[in-house]
């Protein structure tokens, strides 16, 4: 069996389901063995799109993804992928071509460190010098991925080593002395949180994305109405807990809602799980939760007291923890602090005005109803992804799709291409900005080729609305570069709504009917609705443009570096 | 307060890019480290970090260590009683005439000479990085040419006795 052969055995034998990719000189042999091999692949027409919808894939399907590059440029175009799938802990693994083994370091044709330049945006990565190494390499590059807290693998094949024969074959199990990941519980920390839970008057549950990598959500479910704590989750924990269950309090943090954040600092008792404390949810630091003892439940030893100080860590796979924990703790009440939470939600309820424009919430809000919260939602990066992050409800995990961790622009998508390749049958909508949206326009092309269902809906402000949001708010409205509209002549105090700007650039809809997509546009609030049951109705892919206002902003806000509960309310 | 900490590593190509690279991305400081092969047979290999800091980066520096699949274990030997070592090349200017000076003062530090001249001396010295340190600045005065230090190598102690 040749290097190649064995990969795409390998492929075979990890049950890759799909793998996406861009072919080029360092990976022919691998593309060669691709032509008739049983693997589905999907070219994408970019490998940034490449790593983003294998990262959609393994979001959605749970399982690990993959993506294909060639060596030098191809590789680099992976970087971004890479990092937005290790700061959320996606499990993927990445194969890029080398250049020959002996032209290593020459500074040959497409040659490019790309362990060098992975190292600190993967989990691990490995360089494949022997092809008798490759079975072993490739078996273990899949369990790093998927095992402990999820991540992306590289792994990097010079081109000899894809033609050189091998008559070893892939491997079933592989010993990796340094990489045990900690699965259950210690008893002991487990009785400590028990006896914290059962003395806590004000609970409060703060779910991250590790209870969805962990298939945990039936386990939180139970706790939250067992000892009746609310549920907060973060922007990666979304889908978690159903957001309409009596004990949701949404999303908190920097974007979240009044009455989560208010729970978090009234607490008496914290419990995160799998969670991992970001400066997005925290807000300063030494004020977040300031009454409460915390309780830390994740798999990975170095988020516990990375950022907060910590009552009780219980290092474990969150699911598995959750299972031990449900048998120790006793049923509970906690009437007076429900009550008072319930008061925070009916006076502060997430809102937003309507007026003779169309507003992003009824966007979010019609898409939702139209798509009972049961679609598979994709956003890019910026208010959009707020906007839907604060009004879609997500009831189920693996349902919302977002580049958390790295705030990548671009990532959703080419994610919801990945999301609608693994669950062909479900409704996969991407809500967009028209900055994001043209970071990975080009994979236009690969929704059109595939026919694939999507349905892309672009919230159109004319502008990086989030960065123009922080200008209205903290840089006295100097729109230094976020009007997408601007030429070189526009007046330099001009905030982005004069005449004579050019109506649309690009027109969306005239571009998607490039690629054979058909395209709709609303402009007035009435709109929204039909054209969403005609796009949603439409069964191949549909592009949806919805024209607002530049200055709408996304509230409530807590400012950089303020504590979570003094949050800016805004105009509504 | 410093520690030092020793890795039993995977012997595989960038494994010592690997624990630099994790210091440097997560701004935690290297005082020193030294690296060498360990063990024939299962090809792994020793590294020992000089690293200093609080409590909250010994923490986080030893769990950052130990989530790197390539090294296998950690130990932070600070706390145990433990024999630390560094190794001294020092070359300083010593014309013939002062020769017999120079050699009372490394008497005293039971350097050892590895290379004579007509215009310089060079020794060898072990010890802990006090007395390494010592050891420099007493030889400061005549003029050192150059300098290579090892960084400290550890190894807990078994018995009850020290040295
Ligand atoms: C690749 C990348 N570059 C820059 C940013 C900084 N950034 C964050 S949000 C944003 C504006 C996004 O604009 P748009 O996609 O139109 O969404 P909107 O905020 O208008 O809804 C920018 C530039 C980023 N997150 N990612």
């Amino acid at each position: 069996m040749t290097g190649a052969e064995l990969i795409i055995n390998g492929l075979q034998k990890e049950g890759v389901r799909a793998v996406f990719g861009y072919p080029g000189g360092a990976v022919l042999d691998i593309f060669d063995r691709l032509y008739e091999a049983r693997v589905p692949f999907y070219l994408t027409r970019h490998e940034q799109g490449a790593a983003h919808a294998a990262d959609g894939y393994a979001r959605v399907s749970g399982e690990v993804g993959v993506c294909l590059a060639t060596s030098g440029p191809g590789a680099t175009n992976l970087a971004t992928g890479l990092a937005t799938a290790s700061m959320d802990s996606i499990p993927l693994v990445a194969i890029t071509g080398q250049v020959a083994t002996h032209l290593i370091g020459n500074d040959a044709f497409q040659e490019v460190d790309i362990i060098g330049i992975s190292r600190s945006i993967t989990k691990h990565n490995f360089l494949v010098r022997d092809v008798n190494e490759l079975g072993k390499v490739f078996r273990s590059a899949f369990y790093i991925a998927r095992s402990g807290r999820p991540g992306p693998v590289l792994i990097d094949v010079p081109k000899d080593v894809q033609q050189a024969k091998t008559q070893l074959p892939y491997p079933g199990d592989v010993n990796i002395p340094g990489y045990k990941p900690t699965i259950k519980g210690h008893s002991q920390q487990m009785r400590k949180v028990a006896g914290l839970i059962a003395h806590a008057q004000r609970p409060v549950i703060f779910a991250g994305g590790g209870v969805i990598s962990s298939g945990a959500s039936d386990e939180l479910m139970q706790l939250s109405e067992k000892i009746q704590a609310p549920v907060t989750t973060s922007l990666m924990g979304l889908g978690a807990f159903p957001e309409v269950h009596p004990l949701a309090l949404k999303m908190l943090g920097m974007h979240g809602t009044e009455y989560a954040n208010y729970a978090i600092q009234e607490a008496d008792l914290l419990i995160a799980i799998g969670a991992r404390f970001d400066d997005r949810v925290t807000g300063k630091v030494d004020k977040f939760a300031p009454k409460a003892q915390i309780i830390h439940i994740d798999i990975d030893p170095t988020s516990i007291r990375k950022n907060v100080e910590v009552t009780a860590p219980l290092v474990g796979d969150v699911r598995n923890v959750l299972i031990d924990l449900l048998k120790e703790v006793k049923p509970m009440r906690h009437d007076a602090w429900l009550e008072q939470i319930d008061d925070w939600k009916s006076k502060h309820p997430l809102r937003y005005q309507q007026n003779h424009h169309i507003s992003p919430g009824q966007i979010i809000e019609q898409v939702a109803n139209l798509t009972k919260h049961q679609a598979i939602i994709a956003t890019e990066v910026g208010q959009h992804q707020m906007w839907t992050a604060q009004l879609y409800n997500f009831l189920t995990p693996r349902s919302f799709l977002s580049s958390g961790g790295l705030g990548t622009m671009g990532y959703g998508f080419p994610a919801a291409i990945g999301a609608q390749v693994a669950q062909p049958d479900r409704t996969v909508v991407l809500i967009a900005g028209d900055g994001s949206i043209q970071m990975n326009i080009q994979e236009l092309a690969t929704v059109a080729t595939y026919q694939l269902p999507l349905k892309i809906i672009i919230v159109n402000n004319q502008s990086l609305g989030m960065v123009r949001q922080w200008q209205a708010i903290f840089y006295n409205r100097r729109f230094s570069n976020t009007c997408l509209r601007r030429r070189s002549d526009c007046p330099k105090e001009c905030d982005g709504d004069q005449n004579g700007c050019p109506k649309y650039i690009p027109d969306f809809c005239q571009l998607a009917e490039a690629y054979g997509i058909p395209g709709l546009r609303g402009d007035k609030p009435e709109q929204v609705r039909p054209t969403l049951e005609k796009a949603l109705t439409t069964s191949g892919p549909v592009l949806v443009e919805f024209i607002i206002d530049a200055e709408e902003n996304v509230f409530p806000m807590v400012p950089a570096g303020a504590a979570i509960d003094q949050m800016i309310r805004g105009m509504a | 307060m410093k520690h030092i900490i020793n890795l039993e590593v995977a012997n595989t190509i960038g494994v010592v890019a690997r624990v630099t690279g994790m210091f440097t991305a997560r701004g935690f400081n290297i005082e020193s480290i030294s690296a060498g092969r360990a063990s024939m047979e299962d090809g792994s290999a020793n590294v020992t970090l000089v690293v200093r800091g609080d409590d909250w980066v010994i923490e986080q520096v030893t769990k950052q260590l130990n989530k790197l699949i390539d090294v296998i274990r950690v130990s932070d030997v600070t706390e145990s009683d433990f024999v630390g070592r560094e190794l001294l090349l020092i070359k300083i200017n010593c014309p013939p005439a002062k020769r017999t000076e120079v050699s009372m003062i490394t008497n005293i530090f039971r350097a050892k000479v590895v290379d004579i001249s007509n215009r310089s001396m060079t020794f060898e010295l072990t010890g802990i990085d006090a007395k390494i340190t010592a050891f420099i600045e007493t030889l400061r005065p005549y003029g050192i040419k150059e300098i290579s230090r090892s960084g400290t190598i550890a190894m807990v102690r078994d018995s009850q006795y020290k040295s």
